[in-house]
């Protein structure tokens, strides 16, 4: 008889969560430095709350804590997602001071960034690691994709199997190339953009609420 | 148990230093000691050349430990290639808690951000230009 009871406590348990007022998810905003992350995330904040996530910077390593904006609801065709959105600093294997003394830094305040920069970089590892439901991986479809950094990022995430949408932000460019980043990654879905412009962002919020709805 | 060292044979003088590290030496490792590995060797200023790679949370932890381990003047980072994988085994959840997550089989170079560059890589080739120190 106790044997029966704890059965079905359990499976009561298990319906009631699964049936549950869902958490937001928390949503990574991960790529490389520079590839429009923040503005990315800005944007979003500012059409669903009205409010922005942080500074935005041509200068790489502008982000160097993870920021999170909460909940976040998007509405599109129906479907509604509550997200949490982590706008996390550009991941890299190597940070410099001396790349910041070319954008008129003093060393002080170069060696600072960096440091403030690497202690970022390991944060958002460690959330890729623990604390994201779900990643938007950010690239700058003017540039490159095939990088190690991005290949990496790719595989962990997939280890992680976690739900993955790949951004190609900066298509207002004319060195845009949006091919290069779905031929590089085709296992997964590329959505073009400008987060800066607010192209395609009918899109953009579409497959948000379709990949983390 | 091996040893997370490599052997100290000697210093490298005016050349880079190469260490190869087979995949059963590797195997042998903890993931910690794999990095720790790694990045002494780097740090020295040798190139490491690992014959089977890291698995994704390996490499997610290098990326982390290498970050925490940058200082000015002292040590930039890491430059780190393998070969892009041409089929990703998709292998899910259950897999994993199964444990059958396949081992990576990927040659992997890493080395000090400061000495080495990549000059041309694809499926089948890696093509880096190594600096002294």
């Amino acid at each position: 008889m106790g044997l029966l009871t704890n059965l079905r406590d359990s499976i009561t348990r298990v319906t009631d969560r699964l049936f549950a007022d869902e958490e937001p998810k928390r949503i990574g905003i991960y790529g490389p430095p520079n590839a429009g992350k923040t503005t990315l995330a800005n944007r979003i904040a500012r059409d669903w709350t009205g409010d922005a996530v942080g500074p935005e910077s041509h200068i790489p390593h502008e982000t160097r804590r993870a920021r999170r904006k909460e909940n976040v609801t998007i509405e599109r065709n129906g479907k509604t997602v509550t997200i949490d959105i982590v706008d996390t600093p550009g991941v890299t294997t190597k940070v410099d001071y001396k790349e910041f003394l070319d954008h008129d830094m003093e060393k002080d305040d170069a060696v600072k960034r960096s440091r403030e920069a690497t202690e970022g970089v390991a944060e958002a590892m460690h959330w890729l690691r623990e604390d994201v439901d779900g990643v938007i991986y950010v690239l700058d479809s003017t540039t490159d994709p095939f990088t190690q950094v991005n290949t990496m990022l790719i595989g962990i995430i997939e280890s992680q199997d976690l739900p993955v949408l790949i951004f190609a932000n900066k298509v207002d460019l004319d060195e845009s190339d949006v091919k290069r980043i779905s031929d590089a990654f085709p296992q997964h879905e590329t959505v073009p953009l400008s987060a800066l412009e607010g192209d395609n962002m009918d899109e953009v919020y579409e497959k948000i609420a379709e990949y983390f709805g | 148990m091996p040893e997370a060292t490599t052997p100290d044979d000697g210093d490298a003088g005016d050349g880079v230093r190469l260490d190869l590290i087979s995949g059963a030496r590797m195997e042998g490792l903890t993931s910690m000691e794999k990095i720790r590995l790694i990045l002494d060797s780097v740090r020295d200023g040798d190139i490491v050349v690992l014959e089977a790679g890291l698995s994704p949370e390996e490499e997610s932890k290098l990326i982390e430990v290498t970050m925490t381990e940058i200082s000015p003047d002292d040590f930039s980072g890491i430059e780190i290639e393998t070969y892009p994988s041409t089929h990703q085994p998709n292998q899910g959840l259950m897999g994993r808690l199964l444990g059958k997550e396949e081992a990576p089989k990927k040659l992997t170079v890493i080395g000090p951000a400061n000495q080495i560059e990549t000059l041309h890589k694809d499926e089948d080739l890696i093509s880096a230009l190594v600096s002294r120190r």
